[in-house]
């Protein structure tokens, strides 16, 4: 039995904001209430600290199999769980490509023996996430699958996206899209812009992911699927999101903390400010900001995209793209948004829990019976971001040094603290 | 107080004092280039390396020739002949050659930002002779030397840059040192290369899709190459570049009488520019080869050398000279 005292309760499934005491016996919530009795239990103070319903990222890269060099699924989660994360999902690009109920069981065996959280496997949309045939999607989806996405690029045409849509409707899965068209895409590096032009590094236009955006907004009216648009980065394609959503599609979007922190012009010849999508303009951010306060995001995903050291300490245009992001989620959301006043806190713990439930088409809330899956937080305490000090195998990210206000205190996965500062 | 230099990445961060001084110094060196004897001592005992990861023959042969004649000793990396063939990464290979103590190294690179990658890294002096489609600083200073010395000052002319600017490291680097001597910079161009945004770089551009009102009224016409290996857009039919936008005689005269015509080499006669302009009487293409030895000595001089900015120049002091 774990009792977690005195901790300020803010679940946004059942609207509650108060200091209550929550009782966990097993892998589940029995209480919630004032001042619970139970003398057996350990206890946890949580006086001055938020407990909220455990935060999910729909987007996370583990790497395992493949690229253990980088991450692995111990490593990984344990980086999540500091992050104040209870369970991750893991995009398909591994190596093999998650693309099989075999590779699908072994990520699966392997969190259960090494995994900090909870890993909610992500399978491809296509064979080799090559874009041709369609992947083993039923066969993946008994293995544990939550969604399926060819994440790294995109569902390669309309009409691929079209059947990936069909036959994921009736199994009741996710279709997440990575949306960029390669020919706009075209070799570049960073956002196309001011700072691309000065850098001479080739740019990416913002076309080139809204008119994917766009493509697949069309083919979930023909279709009727479910489509979550992962790592948004434009205000041109929210607004298609945002005109979906109207017209009542079932289509959601995420966005990363780094998108909604840096823009371009904060791109310097470092490779931890190279990630895909680029980091958007200003205006962009700004947009991407207005849509996370009125729900027109639907989440906060990190995009955690770990790659070992010597592969970034490389020229800029040789570096792969992307950026750890776990442990500087919430940090960045309470200072970038919190306490700018752009959201409110419980919006922020929406887009951190309920909402990228939703998206999977699960309920998150703190209520008994419920699996005891926890993210205690403060918003006061002050640290530094130290690469260095990450359980993680990789160091990309362009927060390092950085000093926050609030933090992940503890993470508590099926009734255990995983993760206590 | 001038600011000194550790290196030389750009101009864009270059201050107008510190690039006048550059321009300054590298007089006595313009004159040096008639002697009969060419050598001094200055840098004797001192090693350059020269490493291009892209193939260049002028810039290089311009390095190598103003540190031999500085008196150094070079040390030559090329690209098709380096282990970056064989898999190795720029950090381990320039930390290679840096293993063998050369006291500055000269790069040029596809990738921009490689000259500031190695800088950030090494503890010796690095001098950037290209880097992608960012910078060509010694290119800009050359071409400011040239402007200079023909119109008598480089202040307030009014200066088109004429081609594929998007893709134009040498673009880029003129830009920022033109605009920092209140140059009026018109950059010309067929409009994909030459998009509105490059306005935003420095003070004082226009852009300009049509090349006779980007012609006219120009005090300095500078004449880009059309760079075909770093065009990653569907390319232009050569006709219609050489009808829209070569330099002919005829486009010329909309230009200042006087107007000083300028090209960073290689020409490739017939496409961007017609020969009668190339080596007509306003052309300063021969001058510019010569003029980018001395820039490169005066730099290889101060950032190599080491001398303090009020030192005696070496090309004036002929004692020096090697035996």
């Amino acid at each position: 039995m774990l009792l977690i005292r005195n901790g300020r309760v803010l679940d946004p499934a059942t609207k509650t904001d108060a200091t209550l005491d929550i009782l966990i016996e097993g892998e589940r919530i029995s209480r919630v209430g004032p001042e619970l009795d139970a003398r057996d239990a350990e206890f946890f103070d949580a006086r001055g600290l938020i407990v909220a319903p455990g935060f999910i990222d729909l987007h996370c890269h583990l790497r395992e199999p493949g690229g253990e060099m980088s991450e692995t699924i111990e490593t990984g989660t344990q980086s999540a769980a500091r992050g104040g994360f209870t369970a991750v999902c893991c995009m398909p690009n591994t190596q093999p490509v998650n693309d099989n109920a075999s590779v699908t069981r072994s990520i699966v065996e392997r969190a259960a023996a090494s995994g900090a959280v909870r890993v909610w496997p992500i399978g491809a949309a296509s064979m080799g996430s090559k874009g041709e045939a369609l992947a083993e999607i039923s066969a993946m989806k008994a293995a544990g699958i939550v969604a399926v996405s060819d994440d790294g690029k995109p569902v390669a045409t309309a009409r691929l996206m079209r059947q990936v849509m069909d036959y994921c409707t009736p199994l009741g899965l996710p279709v997440i899209d990575h949306c960029e068209d390669p020919s706009l895409f075209a070799g570049g590096v960073m956002r196309e812009g001011p700072n691309s032009l000065k850098l001479g590094l080739q740019g990416i236009p913002a076309a080139s992911e809204s008119i994917c955006v766009g493509r697949d907004i069309e083919m979930a009216l023909l279709t009727g699927a479910r489509l979550h648009i992962a790592h948004m980065s434009t205000a041109g394609s929210l607004a298609y999101v945002r005109a979906a959503k109207r017209n009542k599609l079932r289509v959601t979007c995420e966005v990363t903390p780094h998108h909604f922190t840096l823009t371009d012009e904060d791109v310097r010849y470092d490779t931890h400010y190279k990630m895909n999508p680029p980091l958007a303009s200003r205006a962009d951010r700004d947009a991407l900001i207005a849509g996370l306060a009125d729900g027109s995001i639907d989440a906060i995903a990190t995009d955690h995209a770990p790659h070992h050291p010597a592969s970034k300490d490389v020229e800029f245009d040789r570096a792969p793209f992307g950026v750890v992001g776990f442990e500087t989620a919430l940090a960045l959301g309470l200072t970038e948004l919190v306490d700018s006043g752009k959201l409110s806190l419980a919006r922020l713990v929406e887009l951190f829990t309920t909402g990228p439930a939703r998206v999977l088409g699960l309920e998150r809330k703190i209520a008994a019976g419920e699996p005891a899956d926890l993210t205690i937080f403060s918003t006061e305490h002050t640290w530094t971001y130290r690469t260095a000090d990450s359980p993680s195998k990789s160091r990309n990210s362009p927060f390092d040094g950085r000093s926050f206000r609030g933090a992940p205190m503890a993470a508590v996965v099926a009734g255990k603290i995983v993760y206590r500062r | 107080m001038l600011q000194r230099l550790s290196h030389l990445l750009g101009t864009e961060n270059l201050t107008r004092e510190q690039i006048a001084f550059i321009l300054d110094q590298a007089k006595p060196f313009q004159e040096f280039q008639r002697h009969p004897l060419k050598k001094l001592a200055t840098l004797r005992g001192k090693t350059v390396a020269i490493a291009f990861f892209e193939s260049s023959t002028r810039t290089r042969i311009s390095f190598t020739t103003a540190a031999s004649r500085l008196g150094a000793d070079t040390m030559a990396l090329q690209a098709e002949s380096s282990s970056l063939k064989k898999g190795e990464s720029l950090i381990d290979t320039v930390r290679t050659l840096e293993a063998m103590r050369p006291d500055g190294i000269v790069i040029r690179h596809a990738s921009s930002g490689a000259p500031e990658f190695v800088a950030q890294r090494l503890e010796i002096p690095v001098l950037n002779a290209g880097d992608g489609t960012h910078e060509h600083p010694t290119q800009a200073l050359l071409d400011a030397l040239t402007i200079r010395d023909r119109k008598g000052k480089l202040e307030g002319w009014n200066v088109t840059i004429l081609g594929d600017i998007l893709h134009s490291r040498v673009a880029r680097s003129n830009i920022h040192v033109l605009s920092k001597f209140g140059v009026k910079i018109t950059l010309c161009g067929p409009a994909m290369w030459v998009p509105r945004e490059l306005e935003k770089l420095a003070p004082g551009i226009r852009t300009v899709h049509c090349i006779e009102e980007g012609l006219r009224g120009a005090d300095v016409v500078m004449v880009l190459r059309v760079q075909t290996e770093r065009i990653h857009e569907p390319a232009l039919a050569p006709d219609e570049y050489i009808s829209q936008f070569q330099l002919t005689p005829a486009r010329l005269k909309l230009a200042q009488p006087e107007a000083l015509v300028l090209h960073p080499g290689p020409i490739v006669r017939g496409l961007e520019i017609d020969s009668a302009v190339a080596d007509g009487p306003q052309s300063g293409v021969l001058e510019q080869v010569t003029n980018g030895l001395a820039i490169r000595m005066a730099l290889l001089y101060h950032l190599i050398g080491g001398a303090a900015a009020d030192a005696p120049h070496p090309a004036k002091d002929r004692t020096n000279a090697s035996d």
